[in-house]
């Protein structure tokens, strides 16, 4: 197995960069909770790539061990968050997270 | 404090006796080489006086924490402790033959030791310290002997003695010592012993306060004490007697510097306070809410007069300001009349007692004032037997009458069966207190009073005049308490202590009440002190040639220094004049016949008033209305000082809780925690529930972390 270019690596960094930063404006722009939720999602991926493309610069096993614990670990939070999405919407009728703005100083 | 610091004690004595009894007469095996050479050293079993009554106290004290005993089926801590004492006694007495005139040293072990400061648990022994062993230990035992069955059924029986011990342990201490700190810690020891006793019905709220009272008045007093041992200390480098006497020997009032004139008045102050002398009498009648052995023993007899005996001890210091002893003279003369005056229109028997004792102090200290040290302590003696006997006899009638202490209440006691004993010895006990000739106060008091009109001074002779009529006042007050509780018609009712289901009916009370008589024990105390009182004044009578025996003590004692210093303000004339120009020129001898005819009118008017005519007391009562309120109500010198003192003091702390507590230091606290909020209101914002601005916050942060990576790289530090 060869190592990847660095050329070919800094286009898998670009495409996790873009990623990323659609996730994050995403997250700051959307009031959809479910839609927040899947652009964090969307910045999970991206560092997973990121791991991914380094781990096969350095030849090294170590980014794609890491991989498979993000998939696990947003798995079960994906499980996590959807049902806290459901249970606030059963709270007040809204997937709006405006509506949740009590907790302020 | 006993407990703890006895442990190392008791270890140490073992090793430490042993050069003391090796050497002998030889030098001590530390520090005091100068003082043992002047001074032979006394017999070593001399410790055995404090021991005795310590390891009873510790005895007692055991039996009161364990729970098995039961007080109401056993007197063992009363029998224990009266052994202590006894065996004390017995070893006093062995001691006082081997001091005779000498005076002697015995080193225990070494106490405190840091610097020049040197304070061993040592005991200097002279005639002095003899008489006080003779009265404190012989007196003690009597009236533990008296407690065993006074106290007996108390749920505090164990507790009692192990406090009466300790107290005998302070007081030994307290008159054995050897310098100034043994002194004090005995003279705090028996304040403390005092304080625990007059609150040993704590349950009783006037108890309680009484403790507090006469403790917190002690402490002015004991201020005052501590100070002067301070300066003692500053002035002369040793606290030692042997030294500090040696020091003191060669200087006059003018060759002295002006703080060692003050020491007296410091020392002064302690004694004061602890013998209740004018204007810190307050506490001692408040004391009689103890149990009456105590006030007997601690508040007649023993722990009030220490502060006659520190000022007789320390007479060379004394003599060193020639103000000292005229103040001295002064204050006890005033508190002798003060008091009887109270003494005279009381209705409580251990009240009337107590003034009394406050009125005999003040003759004690106008004794030593007026340079008669050798009248003072005789005094002193004589002082201690009638005066315990006649508390233990008001003890027997309040034990026998549930509580009964008033004398308009009861009356004619001489005719109910059972209280013979107690009337006759009640009889000697006031017949020595008034001053009926041939009787030991008669011997005792006229030595003071006639020294007064020979002492010339600051108006000693008013002084006498003072003090005779003091005398008619005493008999008076002491013949109204006994011609009422003792003569006249039968007739008595039950104090408050007295419960009608006691004897099983319901009728009424003083039908059904039987007096419960004195057993062998209270009645065996109270005729030996009538002995007592009745014949220790011939101690100053026969066996020398001025003063008896007693006088020949007290001139090898220290209280010897007033007496050479009268002898050096009137170049030794006036004395010896006095003596070969007759009867009526020598005031020791027309004293007697005049002191003689005092008491006895005094007695007379008593007879008439409350023996042979009732009524017209009362008639004179109701004529002299606002004199007799205002002697009732003790000159109210207790709510003067509570609207001089207390509420002012009370005022001040109020200011100071609002001044101090409830600006400043609230205001610190305040302060304090107003730094925290003011931080948090000014960041509080950032905190505004909206998801969007907590997300951007992380994106800021992150951009952050990364521009500054960026930087550092740029710069160059990897």
């Amino acid at each position: 197995m060869q190592p990847i270019s660095i050329i070919s690596l800094n286009a898998y960094l670009l495409v996790s960069a873009v990623l990323f930063a659609l996730g994050l404006i995403g997250f700051l722009t959307r009031r959809n909770l479910i839609i927040m939720f899947l652009c964090t999602e969307l910045m999970f991926q991206a560092a997973a790539i990121a791991m991914i493309a380094f781990g096969a610069y350095h030849m090294d096993i170590q980014g794609q061990v890491f991989l498979i614990f993000v998939l696990t670990v947003a798995a079960a939070e994906a499980a996590l968050a959807l049902a806290l999405v459901v249970a606030l919407y059963r709270r007040r009728n809204s997937l709006d997270a405006e509506v949740w703005s009590e907790m302020s100083g | 404090m006993t407990l703890e610091s006895m442990q190392p004690m008791l270890s140490e004595l073992s090793v430490l006796l042993v050069p003391a009894t090796a050497h002998g007469g030889g030098a001590a095996s530390h520090g005091a080489a100068a003082v043992s050479e002047a001074i032979a050293a006394g017999p070593w079993f001399a410790m055995f006086i404090p021991l005795f009554p310590l390891l009873a106290a510790v005895v007692c004290g055991l039996f009161a924490f364990t729970r098995r005993y039961d007080p109401k089926r056993s007197k063992i801590p009363g029998w224990c402790c009266v052994l202590g004492l006894l065996l004390s006694f017995v070893t006093s007495v062995a001691v006082i033959s081997r001091i005779g005139h000498d005076t002697l040293q015995v080193t225990i072990f070494e106490w405190i030791a840091s610097g020049s400061l040197q304070a061993d648990f040592a005991f200097y022994l002279d005639p002095l310290t003899s008489i006080m062993l003779l009265v404190v230990t012989g007196i003690s035992t009597l009236v533990a002997l008296y407690a065993s069955e006074y106290m007996s059924g108390d749920r505090g029986y164990a507790r009692f003695f192990a406090f009466i011990g300790m107290f005998v342990f302070a007081m030994t201490c307290l008159i054995l010592a050897d310098n100034l700190v043994l002194l004090y810690l005995g003279w705090e020891g028996v304040g403390l012993c005092s304080y625990l006793l007059i609150g040993f019905y704590y349950e009783k709220p006037s108890a309680v306060a009484a403790a507090k009272k006469a403790f917190i008045v002690n402490r002015i007093g004991d201020l005052g004490f501590a100070l002067g041992i301070m300066l003692t200390y500053m002035e002369f480098g040793t606290v030692e007697f042997a030294p500090l006497f040696q020091a003191l020997s060669g200087h006059s009032p003018e060759s002295v510097s002006g703080s060692v004139q003050i020491i007296p008045f410091l020392l002064m102050l302690g004694a004061f306070g602890k013998s209740a002398q004018l204007p810190l009498y307050v506490w001692l009648p408040d004391a009689m809410e103890g149990p009456t052995p105590v006030s007997a023993l601690i508040h007649a007899a023993t722990m009030v007069t220490a502060g006659v005996y520190m000022i007789a001890r320390l007479a060379p210091l004394f003599v060193l300001s020639p103000y000292a002893l005229p103040t001295v003279a002064w204050i006890g003369g005033l508190t002798a009349l003060f008091a009887a005056t109270i003494g005279m229109a009381q209705y409580d028997m251990k009240r009337i007692f107590a003034y009394s004792t406050v009125s005999q102090l003040g003759y004690m200290f106008m004794g030593i004032g007026v340079l008669s040290a050798t009248g003072a302590v005789f005094h002193l003696f004589t002082h201690a037997f009638f005066k315990a006997l006649l508390f233990l006899g008001s003890g027997a009638v309040m034990h026998g009458f549930a509580g009964q202490l008033d004398i308009r209440r009861i009356s004619g006691l001489r005719k109910v069966k059972g209280w013979g004993v107690v009337t006759w010895t009640m009889l000697v006990g006031c017949l020595a207190l008034a001053g009926f000739p041939f009787l030991s106060g008669f011997f005792s008091k006229d030595t003071i009073l006639a020294q007064a009109f020979v002492t010339p001074g600051y108006g000693f002779t008013i002084l006498g005049f003072m003090g005779l009529f003091t005398a008619l006042l005493t008999a008076y007050y002491t013949f109204r308490l006994f011609f009422r509780v003792f003569l006249g018609p039968q007739r008595y009712e039950p104090g408050d202590e007295h419960h009608a289901d006691d004897d099983g009916g319901h009728g009424h009370e003083a039908e059904h009440f039987h007096p419960h008589a004195p057993g062998w024990a209270i009645n065996l105390v109270l005729t030996i002190l009538a002995l007592g009182a009745a014949f220790s004044g011939y101690v100053g009578v026969f066996g020398g040639e001025e003063h008896g025996w007693f006088g020949g003590m007290m001139h090898a004692s220290t209280g010897n220094a007033v007496t050479e210093s009268l002898a050096a303000s009137h170049g030794a004339d006036g004395h010896a004049a006095g003596e070969a120009a007759g009867f009526w020129a020598d005031p020791h001898k027309w004293m007697m016949a005049v002191s003689a005819v005092i008491g006895l009118v005094g007695i007379l008017i008593a007879w008439y008033f409350h023996l042979l005519n009732r009524q017209a007391a009362d008639r004179l009562k109701e004529r002299v209305r606002p004199i007799a309120v205002l002697l009732e109500n003790k000159w109210y010198v207790d709510e003067g000082y509570d609207i001089l003192i207390r509420k002012p003091l009370r005022m001040a702390g109020y200011v100071f809780y609002l001044i101090g507590d409830t600006i400043i230091i609230n205001g610190l606290v305040a302060l304090g925690g107003a730094i925290p909020r003011l931080i948090g209101s000014t960041i509080k914002p950032m905190q505004r529930g909206i998801l969007h601005g907590y997300g951007l916050g992380m994106a800021a942060g992150l951009c952050a972390v990364l521009a500054i990576m960026w930087w550092l790289i740029q710069v160059g530090v990897t």
